[in-house]
Order: C-alpha cells, then sequence, then structure tokens
C-alpha cells in the first residue's frame, strides 16, 4: 500500500473537502492555513501543545482491558481507550488545547465555538478561560433547552453563550452563526470548530491534534499486549474521535478501521444520523465537500439521534474519502442498540460511557461475537456519560 | 453578447448606472414572485439578483435568512427558481437575471444538468456564494459555454493577487461586497468603498457592483457615483418582510423608483 498523504495543499481528499466558503472569508482561512504550516513542524509548538496535554488534560489517557464486559459478551478481548478520563470529561480538549494555542500565536484575544451537546462549547470556554480569551460559544436554541447543564458550565467558564434561533435550531445552524460571526470579526477572532469538518484546513489541523489518541493507542498496545488490535472502532458525528484514532493506524494494514454512526430510529427510517451507511448523496455544506443528508431540492435534513454530539447531517471529509478506498467501514447503531451498551458498560465496568461512545461499544458487542478470545477490539471511549444522565433518566421514566 | 454585457453596455452608452435589486424567490410565496420581478423591472431595475432558497445561507444575515426560510415553508427549491424565471421570461426578454444561491442545490441537481436548465428557463448569471474559482473553474467553463455570466463576490480583505484569479473566471460583472461581515450588517464607508473600486477597476475591464450595506436612496446615490451598478438587497427583502400579500408589489415598485431616482439624480 502506498503511504497514504492526504489531503492535497487545497485540502481535498480525493473529491472530498477543499474550501467552499464566500469570498468573505478566503482570506481569514488562508491566513489561518499559512498559521498551521508555519507551526505544526514547530518544535516549540508541539512542546507546548504536550505540555498541556500532560498537565493540563492529564494525557495520556489509559487504554483498559474491560475484562468482565469481554467475558460477558462473549469473543474478542475488548479494550477501551479513555478519553472520558481527560479533563473536561472528553477527546474534545485535546482539539482545543491546539487550537487556542495557535489562536494565542495569532494574537487573536477572543475565540469562537459552536457546540452540540455541549462538549465542544465547554472545552473550547475551559481552554479561553485557562488563556485569558474572550470566548462566545453558539448553540442552537434546541441544544441549549436539552443541555442546560453544560451551558451553565460554559457560563461559569466565563464564556458567553448564544442560543441560535435559525433553521432546525441545532448544531449545523450554530455552525452557520459562528461562521458568521467570524466573517464579521475576523481580525480579532479565531474560529475553533470542534469536529474535523469545516473548510481546509480544519480538517487536516483537527485530525492532527486528536491524532494523539491513535499515536498513543499503538505504544500502549505494544506495551499491554505486545501487538495491535485486530480492530479499531470508533463513533462518528463529525468524526473526530474517530479520526483522531484512525489516522495513526491507517497505514497498518491488518488493523480494521470501523466507524460507527447513529442509526437514530433505524436507517430504514430516514430519521437517522448516518450520511456514510446511507449511501447519502454528496455535496457542499460548511465549507467542504461531503456525504449529506438532504432532499432532493439539495436542502440539509433533520438529522435525529439520541445522541447530540452525533447528530450532524454531514461527516468529516477524510471519513467520506476512507469509505470510498475502502480503508475503514461505516456502520450504523440505533438508538435503542446504544442505551443497551450504555447499561452493559455501566453494570460490567464501573464505567457510565458517553452515549455518543455507546454506539460503538454497541457495535463492539455485536463485532465481539463474531471473533475469537484471541482477537482484539479497541474501541476508542470518546466520552463520559455523565452529560447523559438525564437523557436516560427520562427514557426509563425517572425524573429526578 | 450576452444580455447582462448588453445592459451595461447600453447603460454606459446613456451615462447611466445600474440598479441591482435582491429578492427572494418564493418570499413570501411562489404564486408572487414573477409579478414582483415584473414590478420591480417597471419601476427602474436594470438587472435582478432572484436568491435560491437554502436551509444554510453561511453568508447571509437574519433579513436574508428569514426570506429563505419563508420561501421554504412552500418547497420552493432550485427547479421551482428556475420554473419561475422561465415564466417571466414569457413577457420580459430584456431584463437580465442573475441566481445568487449556495452549492448544495445545484451539485444535488448535477451541475451539467442545471446548467442546461439554467439556459432553458433563461438565466443570464450565477453567483455561487460558496463556489470560490478554485473549486468551481469547470463548471465556470459550462456556464460560459452555454453563454451564461459566472459573478463572483471580491471582499474587502480579497488581496490584489486574488483579484487577478477572481477576474480571469468572472463575466458579466464583478459584485464588490462593501464590508466585512454578512448580507445586510451595518452601513458602508463609501471613502474606503471607493478607494476599493479604484484598484479593481486598475484589475479588470468588468463593471463593477457595490453591495452588502446599501440601505437607503443616499447610500444608492453615493455608490452609484464610484460604481457601475447598486446591488441593493436586505433593504428590499425587509420591504417584503414588511408588507402584506395585497401591498408587498406596489410597496417593492415604490422602493425601487426611489432608489432608482437617486441613482440617476
Amino acid at each position: 500500500m502506498q503511504l497514504y498523504d492526504m489531503p492535497d495543499e487545497r485540502g481535498h481528499f480525493g473529491p472530498y473537502g477543499g474550501i467552499f466558503v464566500a469570498e468573505t472569508l478566503v482570506e481569514a482561512l488562508e491566513e489561518l492555513r499559512l498559521m498551521y504550516e508555519k507551526y505544526r513542524h514547530d518544535p516549540e509548538f508541539l512542546a507546548e501543545f504536550a505540555h498541556d496535554l500532560k498537565h493540563f488534560v492529564g494525557r495520556p489517557s489509559p487504554i483498559y482491558h474491560a475484562k468482565r464486559w469481554s467475558d460477558k459478551v462473549g469473543g474478542a478481548q475488548i479494550y477501551l481507550k479513555r478519553e472520558d478520563l481527560n479533563h473536561t470529561g472528553a477527546h474534545k480538549v485535546n482539539n482545543t488545547v491546539g487550537q487556542a494555542l495557535l489562536a494565542k500565536r495569532m494574537g487573536k484575544p477572543r475565540v469562537i465555538a459552536e457546540t452540540g451537546a455541549g462538549q465542544h462549547g465547554v472545552a473550547t470556554a475551559t481552554i479561553a478561560a485557562r488563556l485569558g480569551l474572550e470566548c462566545v460559544v453558539y448553540m442552537g436554541s434546541e441544544d441549549v433547552k436539552r443541555q442546560a447543564p453544560n451551558v451553565y458550565r460554559m457560563k461559569l467558564l466565563g464564556a458567553t453563550v448564544v442560543p441560535v434561533e435559525s433553521g432546525s435550531k441545532t448544531l449545523k445552524d450554530a455552525l452557520n452563526e459562528a461562521m458568521r460571526d467570524w466573517v464579521t470579526n475576523i481580525e480579532n477572532t479565531f474560529y475553533i470548530i470542534g469536529t474535523v469538518a469545516g473548510p481546509h484546513p480544519y480538517p487536516m489541523m483537527v485530525r492532527d491534534f486528536q491524532a494523539v489518541i491513535g499515536v498513543e493507542a499503538k505504544i500502549q498496545m505494544n506495551e499491554i499486549v505486545g501487538r495491535q488490535p485486530d480492530a479499531v472502532l470508533a463513533c462518528v458525528g463529525g468524526g473526530s474521535n474517530a479520526m483522531g484514532i484512525f489516522y495513526p493506524y491507517i497505514n497498518e494494514e491488518n488493523v480494521k478501521l470501523i466507524g460507527v454512526e447513529a442509526a437514530g430510529h433505524g436507517i430504514e427510517t430516514g430519521k437517522h444520523a448516518a450520511p456514510l451507511t446511507a449511501n447519502s448523496a454528496v455535496g457542499v455544506l460548511h465549507g467542504n465537500r461531503t456525504y449529506l443528508m438532504q432532499d432532493e431540492d439539495g436542502q440539509i435534513i433533520e438529522t435525529h439521534s439520541i445522541s447530540a454530539g452525533l447528530d450532524y447531517p454531514g461527516v468529516g471529509p477524510e471519513h467520506a474519502w476512507l469509505k470510498d478506498i475502502k480503508r475503514a467501514e461505516y456502520v450504523a447503531i440505533t438508538d435503542d442498540e446504544a442505551m443497551t451498551a450504555f447499561h452493559s458498560l455501566c453494570r460490567t465496568e464501573g464505567i457510565i460511557p458517553a452515549l455518543e461512545s455507546s454506539h460503538a461499544l454497541a457495535y463492539a458487542e455485536k463485532l465481539a461475537k463474531t471473533m475469537s478470545p484471541d482477537q482484539i477490539i479497541l474501541v476508542n471511549l470518546s466520552g463520559r456519560g455523565d452529560k447523559d444522565i438525564n437523557t436516560v433518566a427520562q427514557l426509563s421514566g425517572i425524573a429526578f | 453578447m450576452s444580455r447582462i454585457q448588453n445592459t451595461f453596455a447600453s447603460l454606459k452608452h446613456a451615462g447611466k448606472k445600474a440598479l441591482i435589486p435582491f429578492i427572494t424567490a418564493g418570499d413570501p410565496h411562489p404564486d408572487q414572485t414573477v409579478a414582483m420581478l415584473h414590478a420591480l423591472v417597471k419601476a427602474g431595475a436594470d438587472l435582478i439578483e432572484l436568491g435560491v432558497p437554502f436551509s444554510d445561507p453561511m453568508a447571509d444575515g437574519p433579513v436574508i435568512q428569514r426570506a429563505s426560510e419563508r420561501a421554504l415553508v412552500h418547497k420552493v427549491g432550485l427547479r421551482k427558481v428556475l420554473a419561475l424565471v422561465k415564466e417571466f421570461r414569457q413577457q420580459d426578454n430584456k431584463t437580465p437575471i442573475v441566481l445568487m444561491g449556495y452549492a448544495n442545490p445545484i451539485e444535488a441537481m448535477g451541475v451539467e444538468k442545471f446548467a442546461d436548465a439554467a439556459k432553458d428557463a433563461g438565466i443570464d448569471g450565477i453567483l455561487t456564494v460558496d463556489y470560490p474559482p478554485e473549486e468551481s473553474t469547470e463548471f465556470n467553463a459550462m456556464l460560459k459555454a452555454r453563454d451564461i455570466d459566472p459573478v463572483f463576490l471580491l471582499s474587502p480583505t480579497t488581496e490584489a493577487s486574488r483579484v487577478d484569479i477572481i477576474v480571469n473566471q468572472a463575466s458579466g460583472f464583478v459584485y464588490y461586497v462593501s464590508l466585512k461581515g454578512v448580507t445586510g450588517s451595518k452601513n458602508l464607508d463609501i471613502v474606503e468603498v471607493a478607494d476599493r473600486v479604484a484598484t479593481i477597476r486598475s484589475q479588470t475591464n468588468l463593471p463593477i457592483g457595490v453591495g452588502f450595506g446599501v440601505r437607503d436612496a443616499q447610500t444608492a446615490k453615493a455608490v452609484a457615483a464610484i460604481a457601475d451598478a447598486v446591488v441593493v438587497g436586505s433593504r428590499m427583502v425587509q420591504e417584503v418582510e414588511k408588507s402584506t400579500v395585497d401591498n408587498v408589489v406596489t410597496n417593492l415598485m415604490a422602493l425601487t423608483a426611489e432608489l432608482r431616482a437617486a441613482i440617476d439624480a
């Protein structure tokens, strides 16, 4: 296999990615691209990034053998990459630390972000507080209602949370609004995008910052079991935790990479958030070309998933490419299947997983059963589930 | 010569500047769009920008976002917009129509199929907000092969070297966005705009339209003094928004006539 070297100069992963933005944003993206090119291999920048990941985020995150759960499931051994143990409780902070350090070097005193469930918003507010940057987070007004504790966390950290009332009032509209803010305040503002989507260089840059997950995992798997896993699993909304763990494994041909999307009520119902699994039409949204959930007029349609973090109509362009070249496989897990896996991990291992990560866990259960006990599955446990207890309680008919 | 080139040539001959109002197709209701287009022409529009409703209008401010949402209630998509223009063309074979919209509806239809359909409908120019020249070379060639002008935005942050790249692919006219931000954000600074327009003029012979922030007759007059065309978007859409089904056509005519008079004065 040829060594993987993506994207190209203008951010293309094959036909995907690119820079599809209004002229008003072009120069800002060019400035960002040049700055990132300057710093991505700069020893001093990388040392500061590594230092913050270690001392502020708490990296490296451990890899844990979920032995009781593996035995219960029957089949392959399941290992968990514990991104849930990071400061702020998810993988999101790896990227916000990286981008905020870049913002600082670019002399931008103000950062903005979009957020769905609120995890990326919290991670951005956290790093902004630490670096003394002004922080504005855009969040769909529907999500503001659904995720009140995270809204309050952001406010505690000094951020301004702006509810977005346009469109479907969810994550995609928050992203639109953040773009509008950025175009208006280009001089003093850095836009911290939370996933491997958006115009170039974001998909590449976010992947690079998240790749610490896979880099660590390769070293740790070698230490713990003396070899690499047979399959690496991660949930995919925009796809940042998945790209983070997949990327360092792309050239390891013997390791299967499997992205798990949200099937919501079921792919066949149309109420899901799984553009790759459903083979949605390819189109252009939020600055890049990718698989998109849309109607026949090319209007973006509303998605459904029990987990707000996966509730996005598109997917990062590099995942689209990995699907096409068959280097990664994409599957989908329903709300119900994710819930079952959520409870199973809670009871068997004493770990409350995020609903997003529960999708990857649910597929690990299915897959493990088809494998032998000497085989290994590594699941990226991208976040902890404390933020989801209201959703889960509600589904169980419990009111606090 | 395309209809757009013709229009600018005859205006230049007459020593006049172009008035380009913008409305969103299907706002407030698709049944009114054609009548509104005719009314704009009657009141003095030289060319019309017609917005194609999109679910995620990232470059638009709240006024034009709401127009998109009102049109989408009636399921007005790209095919319907083309049908509306075709209907308009039955009575008006002279006024250029430029579609302004986003890439995804075009890609959903298929770029080549769209180019054919646009030609068939009598569209004269296409401004695809999120298709920078680097990502749309083939598409622009397809349009030009059908005598449709690809129209591009230039912004205050567009560097001179990039202006060259853009005007190389553009035809018909170029559209200078007079301020940093989304459509309809704030008031433009006429001195700064004049300066930029002069620079752009040194790099291209294409007519230069100026828009984003033209919100009254006085600004329109000032812009007309320095540019070849005045584009009025959010202000027109505001008029649609505050009108009723019964008076929207007369209100749009009154506003257009007022802008026309200011530009010609």
